[in-house]
């Protein structure tokens, strides 16, 4: 079979619902899937936040302190962390008003990745590339 | 026959989502198709066992009891059930607990995948 491509596709607000971080954990559960796979297959997530979906993801989240939960802040990070890889809608940032210097970064664990904040035509190609979508 | 593999997450009560997954699931089936379902968030809540059919409510665990009696992999995952106070001892006999990488792999074997988000 091969590789499988998944977009995963956020259209939600975090912490409005618990499908928008769900988007998230499933998405980095492709770390641990290859045990149930055969040699050589593999899936590979996208993660991409479009819509109310870009709601939530700045950094300096205090949702520990507030809610005694984990916050998306850290979620990001570790998904940058495992090389995930994270798209951010470029317009729908501008319509809320949101800079892509307030987004989070991993460099302080040692994360190579970045956030990368695209126009909508990227995540509709990533849609396009998938094999499946999925919608959160 | 094809593969299908379905991801659920509205809850049994308060949607209509998670009745339609399961007619869906009910329909494929029996045109012979295999069919995995993965549930996570809310509808995690309907794997617990002795369910009472009130007809004001919809209800999960007698198609479920029937999907799974007719070879339907049912998976919750184990975090949100846990999360609900639902432990394993209470659930609904064959249905398997585990991490979100079982629906991954799902995917992975699956012709088709239809997710169903949730609310």
């Amino acid at each position: 079979m091969g590789d499988v491509k998944c977009a995963f596709l956020v259209q939600r607000p975090q912490y409005k619902g618990e499908t928008s971080r769900l988007a998230l954990t499933h998405a980095l559960a492709y770390q641990t899937v290859e045990i149930l796979l055969e040699d050589g297959d593999t899936v590979t997530p996208t993660l991409n936040f479009v819509g109310e979906g870009v709601l939530g993801l700045t950094k300096g989240q205090k949702a520990m302190e507030a809610y005694g939960i984990t916050s998306t802040e850290s979620h990001l990070k570790n998904c940058l962390l495992v090389d995930l890889d994270i798209y951010v809608c470029k317009e729908d940032l501008d319509r809320f008003g949101i800079k892509e210097d307030q987004l989070p970064d991993a460099d302080e664990m040692g994360a190579e990745k970045k956030i990368n904040v695209v126009p909508f035509s990227t995540i509709q190609k990533n849609m396009e590339e998938a094999n499946h979508v999925l919608f959160f | 026959m094809g593969k299908l593999a379905m991801g659920v997450y509205p809850g049994l009560v308060g949607s209509a989502c998670y009745d339609f997954a399961l007619k869906l699931a009910d329909a494929a089936a029996n045109k012979g198709h295999k069919v995995s379902i993965w549930f996570s968030g809310n509808a995690t809540g309907s794997v617990k066992a002795h369910q009472k059919h009130l007809k004001d409510y919809s209800t999960g665990e007698k198609y479920l009891t029937s999907l799974l009696e007719r070879g339907v992999e049912i998976c919750t995952c184990e975090a949100c059930t846990i999360a609900r106070g639902v432990q394993k001892p209470e659930g609904i006999e064959k249905i398997k607990w585990s991490a979100m990488h079982w629906y991954l792999g799902s995917i992975h074997a699956a012709d088709r995948v239809l997710h169903i988000g949730g609310e």
